[in-house]
């Protein structure tokens, strides 16, 4: 099931894999508001509204159970909480999902059975699920399935997050997020803490730092006055961009550490040319399967641009804390050291492999092909997996009589997010900045394919031709996030934001359009 | 946003993929919150591409890229590989032009008739292509006219007026009828009711005892019309002479369903007419004679591939399967069978290697027509990857006569090892041009004669086509059968006997023969692809006076004979070498 993800444009490479199954017989479902490229390929495509997944997963989880498809035996060896479940669900009736989401009632019941009865199936999502206010209890509601149906621990089966970068997975593995230290260890927990001290010699904070939308919030308060950015343009991929903008502004110091002159970078009071981590970094990246990988040097960097890592390295010496310029298998090797999951994860294993999967606790280890396969030992070597009951909200920027169309964001095939990486080179499929809307709404709004409209929501309006297309119904606008110098769809977009992850909520946003009077004609 | 369909683009393809794909095309209500597709439903609709790309052409012309993409939407198939498709067809063109355009033969036999005049006079006036054989040497020089949203037209006999005139107002004269030569003879067997019957009768099919095989090929059961067949030792048509009960066989026995059936009427090798005449002539023999196959092999689809360029043939037999249809004799439940059978019609789109069996049935799934290696071979591994019975239009019209008289009194006829009669393709420098049906064993200076070619008449002849050889006045004995050309290290191939007086420039029906073999080389494999190049140059370097590059020609002839996937690069020296044999290029001769 591809949930909330055009890979087929956003991950290629993914959806090119994916096509070999297909060839070979097997079944895809489509969840998404639009009918992709990626959707077209599906056996079915359930166009549900935007922000109702957690309704269509309860009611199909409530199917599995009705029908009596669950892993009852699974169930009860492997997992807590299922009577909860059941009956938190137990509401979620057809009927209702099918006023909830939009989607036929006896297609969300044949995508439930087709799930839990499927011998291997997966749950392959991306931003279309987590860039809600609720991202994290969508993310729930989707493990729920797949504990349901024992579709987890298993070659074939599995919860798939598709990664959007050839190493974000590396990054949150070697701790870039505010709660963990390298391999995921907790940073509250006090003999994590005393390992890594005494490995750096210097004492470990002992708080959970700050996710972005609570820096930005904290900048905004002024608590938050001094800010170092490597290889982020939040100025542009924010939600609410032209408040971000005004808190960056606000900032007494501000420093920029990336390969291109972004418009935060332009913001910056320092910038600090980096080299590219692709052809010109040592190193190591971690792909959507946990596969550590290397990357080697084949150019020098431009100009005065330095490897990451000196950089870093360089600005210690600066602050009198000098470790020297470390080689980036060093550095490796200290996380290693530090880091039980990549322990046995050596360069000359890692070249030899061609990659390894974490965990990989020692030098024999070959590396893990699927986590959790201790579901399905018995005794069970760990702690039941959990269901977690979660309840459906809507998006938060609700329709209204002014504000009565949907807008939802996404990515083109042929450009990366904000468009510092892509918008240099030409491509013969690159749209201009446009909205796009349903053919029958361009008709009764009168408007001609071209015409340059004004797209509003409660937070700002921007001006752009509009066009139509098919893949979307009534009621639905589409519009990516990769020209935001002609048109920034982040000066629309709420920045409402899950609790949870951080992440804010850009697939939802209300908004009305109408046809832009040209400044100065008379109204 | 160019790349958009027109009106009339949009409606062709739809006036053919008339359900519409999915719900999401607005077919009914949920439409835009749910839609079934996916991979499975893309394969088995991926078929319909090149006719989707036919009836674009048939109405507008040519495919515009909108055309294309529309094409792509409806069908889910990539643009790049849609494109690739079209491009693969000399008649799918990709590129704007006017909405008539003529296809003037310039091969062996049009070439020496006046199709070189035709093209002459109209290059640069009309839309003017020179084509490579079109299958009426019988009435040379022939015109392949394209007509936007009018059928397709084929002009025998024609002249540079007449053509012009077609181009000009769509109109054309009515053709003559194929020449019979043997009309009202006794004795014929495959051509008895050609120019006797009228083609779009059933009813005078059934007087002169159609259908009568079917029945009884319904009360002998599979088994024993299998049976049958094998005993008759009926040997394949089309060139390969492969026995076809041994195939038939092969196929009834495989577990795997469905089992498809193939008629092969993609005659595109130079010189060769008579499956056209059989289709022109009696369409429904070859209806009855595939659907005795199709229930014999426990197919449920048989798939009649006839090349564009036969748009009447192809009208009588759309015309032909409809009344069958109608009668209850193709269809559910076959003539109180309790079987289903039914035929599609497949149009090539004017490339000669699909004549090729496994070209063909890529080029039926929608694929470019490149051959495909083998083994397996289609009898495991053909249509869609399924068994897959592909017989020659003749060697399909035999059928009926066999299941009547049975195999012993069939394989009776002709000799040992060539049972049964044999059609020729008599043109070139003959008195009574046309189609022949003749025992085997008659010889080929016994044809001659009938053909009405004097002693001395015949400088050389082209037995089997631009892929066949030369032979000299020495063969005339030579019995025309598979074990007689076999002897003499030739084959009868589809039956043409290519006539060539004296006074022929060689040189001349050289160059085009090694021009075709490089125009039709599909480029899959580099022997064939690069072969074919090399070889056409060394022919011009020595029709210019250059010593002729024996070693050279022989390496080339032996690299493309062992290494090409399939006949066409087999072949593609055996014609050219034989010329050099027979001493028809020599210095003297240019």
């Amino acid at each position: 099931m591809l949930w909330g993800s055009n890979a087929r444009e956003a991950h290629p490479i993914f959806f090119h894999h994916l096509m070999k199954g297909l060839r070979t017989g097997t079944k895809m479902y489509a969840v998404d508001p639009r009918r992709t490229a990626s959707a077209k390929w599906a056996d079915a495509w359930l166009g549900i509204d935007v922000g109702s997944d957690i309704a269509l997963a309860n009611a199909a989880g409530r199917e599995i159970i009705a029908a009596g498809l669950h892993r009852a035996d699974f169930i009860a060896r492997a997992t807590a909480g299922f009577d909860e479940y059941a009956a938190a669900v137990d509401e979620w009736t057809l009927p209702r999902a099918e006023q909830a989401t939009g989607v036929p009632a006896d297609v969300i019941r044949r995508l439930a059975h087709d799930y839990a009865t499927a011998d291997t199936a997966q749950i392959c999502w991306t931003l279309g699920v987590t860039e809600h206010h609720n991202a994290t209890d969508n993310v729930l509601s989707l493990v729920n399935l797949a504990l349901l149906a024992g579709h987890v621990g298993r070659y074939g089966s599995g919860l798939v997050p598709l990664r959007g970068q050839n190493n974000v997975q590396g990054g949150g593995d070697m701790g870039a997020i505010p709660n963990k230290l390298p391999g995921f260890q907790d940073v509250e927990d006090p003999a994590v803490r005393a390992r890594f001290a005494a490995r750096w010699g210097a004492t470990v904070p002992p708080r959970t730092g700050r996710h972005l939308t609570l820096m930005l919030e904290a900048m905004d308060r002024r608590e938050l006055t001094a800010l170092y950015i490597i290889g982020e343009n939040p100025a542009q991929s924010e939600a609410r961009a032209e408040h971000v903008r005004e808190v960056l502004e606000g900032l007494e110091f501000l420093v920029v550490q990336d390969i291109f002159l972004t418009r935060t970078a332009r913001m910056a009071d320092v910038v600090l040319p980096a080299a590219a981590g692709w052809a010109e970094s040592e190193g190591t990246v971690t792909n959507s399967e946990r596969r550590v990988q290397r990357v080697r040097r084949a150019l020098c960097p431009p100009g005065e641009a330095k490897d990451d890592l000196d950089i870093i390295s360089l600005l210690a010496e600066r602050m009198g804390r000098g470790w020297g310029l470390p080689s980036a298998e060093e550095v490796w090797d200290e996380v290693r050291s530090l880091s039980p999951m990549h322990r046995g994860m050596s360069y000359p294993r890692l070249e030899e492999a061609g990659g390894i999967q974490w965990p990989c606790p020692d030098e024999d280890h070959p590396g893990t092909l699927f986590l959790h396969g201790g579901l399905w030992e018995d005794p069970l070597p760990r702690p039941p997996a959990l269901f977690t009951p979660v309840d459906w909200a809507p998006p938060r920027d609700g329709l209204s009589g002014e504000y009565p169309i949907r807008l939802t964001t996404g990515r083109r095939l042929d450009s990366y997010n904000t468009g510092v990486q892509s918008a240099g080179y030409d491509s013969p499929l690159r749209a201009a900045a446009i909205v796009e809307i349903a053919p029958e709404d361009g008709e009764e709004m009168g408007l001609r394919e071209g015409d340059l409209v004004n797209v509003t929501s409660r937070r700002g309006s921007i001006a752009v031709p509009v066009f139509f297309h098919e893949s979307l119904r009534a009621g639905l606008a589409f519009m990516t996030c990769h020209d935001p110098d002609e048109a920034d769809v982040n000066l629309l977009t709420i920045d409402a934001w899950d609790p949870k992850s951080g992440t804010s909520e850009f697939k939802a946003t209300a908004v009305r359009i109408e046809r832009a009077v040209p400044i100065g004609a008379s109204s | 946003m160019s790349a958009d369909p027109t009106d009339e683009e949009r409606e062709a393809v739809d006036r053919l993929l008339d359900a519409p794909l999915s719900s999401s095309e607005k077919a009914s209500a949920p439409a835009s919150r749910y839609a079934p597709g996916g991979y499975q439903r893309m394969a088995e609709r991926r078929h319909m591409l090149l006719p989707a790309l036919h009836a674009v052409v048939d109405q507008v012309g040519w495919i515009s890229r909108g055309a294309l993409n529309y094409i792509c939407e409806r069908l889910i198939v990539p643009p790049a590989e849609a494109y690739g498709v079209a491009g693969f067809y000399a008649l799918l063109p990709l590129t704007e032009r006017p909405r008539r355009t003529a296809h003037v033969c310039d091969d062996v036999v049009c070439r020496r008739k006046g199709g070189m005049e035709i093209l002459d006079s109209l290059r640069g006036r009309a839309d003017v292509h020179p084509s490579p054989c079109l299958g009426q040497c019988d009435r040379a020089p022939a015109v392949f006219v394209q007509r936007a949203g009018q059928p397709d037209i084929a002009l025998t006999g024609a002249d540079s007026e007449q053509t012009a005139a077609c181009l000009e107002t769509g109109e054309a004269p009515a053709a003559s009828p194929a020449p019979l030569p043997q009309q009202g003879q006794p004795g014929l067997r495959l051509l008895r009711r050609v120019g006797e019957t009228d083609p779009r009768s059933l009813a005078d099919y059934r007087r002169t005892g159609g259908y009568r095989a079917l029945r009884r090929a319904i009360e002998m059961g599979p088994e024993r019309v299998i049976q049958e067949v094998k005993a008759s030792n009926l040997r394949g048509r089309g060139g390969a002479a492969f026995p076809a009960g041994v195939k038939w066989e092969a196929v009834a026995r495989s577990p795997d369903a469905p089992r498809y059936l193939i008629c092969n009427a993609d005659e595109s090798e130079p010189g060769t007419f008579k499956d056209r005449v059989l289709m022109e002539g009696d369409p429904f023999a070859l209806a009855e004679s595939m659907t005795i196959a199709g229930l014999a092999i426990g197919a449920e689809t048989g798939y009649l591939y006839i090349r564009a360029e036969y748009p009447l043939a192809t009208q009588r037999m759309e015309r032909a399967l409809t009344e069958a249809r109608g009668a209850g004799l193709l269809g559910e439940d076959i003539a109180g069978s309790d079987r289903r059978f039914d035929i599609e019609i497949r149009r090539g789109g004017g490339a000669y290697i699909c004549g090729e069996e496994t070209a063909l049935m890529n080029s039926i799934e929608g694929k470019r027509g490149e051959p495909r290696n083998k083994p397996p071979f289609p009898t495991v591994a053909g249509l869609f990857g399924r068994p897959t019975v592909i017989n020659n239009v003749e060697t399909l019209v035999n059928v009926p006569e066999i299941v009547l008289e049975g195999g012993r009194a069939f394989a009776s006829m002709g000799t040992t090892d060539s049972a049964g009669t044999k059609l020729f393709c008599l043109a070139g420098d003959v008195e009574r041009p046309g189609t022949y049906e003749v025992e085997f064993g008659e010889t080929l200076g016994g044809l001659l004669e009938r053909a009405g070619v004097p002693a001395g008449g015949a400088e050389a002849v082209l037995l089997g086509g631009a892929a066949g050889v030369f032979a000299g006045p020495d063969w005339l004995d030579m019995p025309l059968t598979f074990e007689g050309s076999r002897a003499r290290g030739a084959a009868l191939g589809s039956g043409v006997v290519c006539v060539f007086g004296p006074g022929t420039d060689f040189g001349d029906t050289a160059r085009r023969i090694a021009r075709f073999f490089r125009d039709e080389s599909c480029g899959q494999c580099a022997p064939c692809r690069v072969g074919t190049v090399r070889q056409e140059e060394a022919l011009e370097r020595h029709l210019d006076g250059g010593e002729w590059e024996a070693e050279l020609f022989s390496d080339l002839a032996q690299v493309m004979a062992d290494a090409s996937i399939c006949g066409l690069g087999h072949t593609a020296s055996s014609a050219l070498g034989s010329a050099v044999r027979l001493g028809l290029l020599g210095a003297n001769r240019v």
